[in-house]
């Protein structure tokens, strides 16, 4: 009896019949988590050992932050939500929910902007204590993620309202959304990790 | 940014938008309470755990529901699990060295 492999008509030919640039962007966070962890590690390391500086308890604002995370937290579901358009085909609905998903982005990027500031007229900077290193090094990167996010959302947009994306091209949204997926679950963390456990 | 193939062979069904919010009020509502849990000096000793159990909670959610690794091929998800144990061995290790073994601090 012949056996003939059948693979859908819209499957990428690969050895593992898997899409490579999928497989590459969870390659990426996989090896984007061990960075993250040894940051974490790190601060967690230093935490409670500062000679100088305000402490942490000085600084934080718990309710503001719980805005910010709640609100990178919608931004999943909106970033879903776009998905779930483009798989339709509602390159209508894909459009909104892109730039819900960028406001709510820049929502948490102009918080972290002011708490960063507000952190520095208390005196926390970078090197003033091990703890202001940490802090910054940590959640600045995370920042950078989350603005980097935005930057290729935004791309996305504009390629949508030229009329380049259509409902063949849904693993490009497909792609953007694992990255702006794991810059949530990241914060998940560090805001467990940073504001709410106490030192 | 090329059109490429929108999936790969084994995916399953992903759930569809109203699935979507629910997990999002389910994501909420556990941030509010890991926020109350913060306020609540009751709690302070069993603090540290509660707020584990409910970060990883959310954690594994997104991941699974919203990064779609509940559906997707099993490779993703071994691909991430491996990154994951990893960091989670550095900051273990980390812990043990600096905290428990006392190293020397900078």
């Amino acid at each position: 009896m012949e056996h003939t492999a059948v693979l859908p008509a819209e499957a990428h030919e690969t050895t593992t019949g898997l899409n490579h640039r999928k497989v590459l962007m969870w390659a990426f966070l996989g090896s984007d988590c061990m960075l993250f962890g040894s940051l974490i590690g790190t601060y967690l390391v230093y935490r409670g050992r500062y000679l100088a500086g305000p402490k942490p308890t000085d600084v934080f604002d718990i309710p503001y932050t719980s805005v910010s995370a709640l609100a990178l937290l919608m931004s999943s579901l909106a970033m879903v939500l776009a998905l779930a358009a483009i798989q339709r085909g509602d390159i209508r609905r894909l459009k909104i929910w892109l730039l819900c998903v960028a406001g709510l982005g820049l929502v948490f990027i102009g918080g972290q902007v002011y708490e960063f500031t507000s952190f520095g007229e208390e005196g926390l900077n970078l090197a003033v204590s091990t703890f202001g290193t940490t802090f910054f090094v940590l959640t600045g990167f995370h920042g950078t993620h989350v603005t980097f996010g935005i930057v290729w959302l935004l791309m996305i947009w504009i390629m949508a309202k030229r009329g380049q994306m259509t409902q063949a091209r849904s693993l490009d949204v497909e792609i953007a959304g694992l990255y702006w997926h794991f810059v949530d679950i990241v914060w998940i963390i560090i805001f467990t990790v940073v504001y709410l456990i106490p030192v | 940014m090329s059109a490429q193939a929108p999936t790969h062979t084994n995916e399953h069904s992903h759930p569809g938008p109203n699935e979507y919010i629910k997990i999002a009020a389910v994501l909420g509502a556990i941030t509010v309470v890991e926020v109350a849990i913060y306020y609540i000096p009751a709690l302070r000793p069993v603090i540290m755990p509660l707020l584990i159990v409910l970060s990883a909670t959310k954690f594994a959610m997104v991941a699974g529901f919203y990064m779609h690794l509940k559906f997707d091929h099993r490779i993703f998800t071994s691909m991430f699990v491996v990154g994951l144990v990893a960091a989670a061995f550095m900051i273990v290790a980390f812990i043990v060295l600096f905290h428990f073994l006392r190293a020397p601090l900078a």
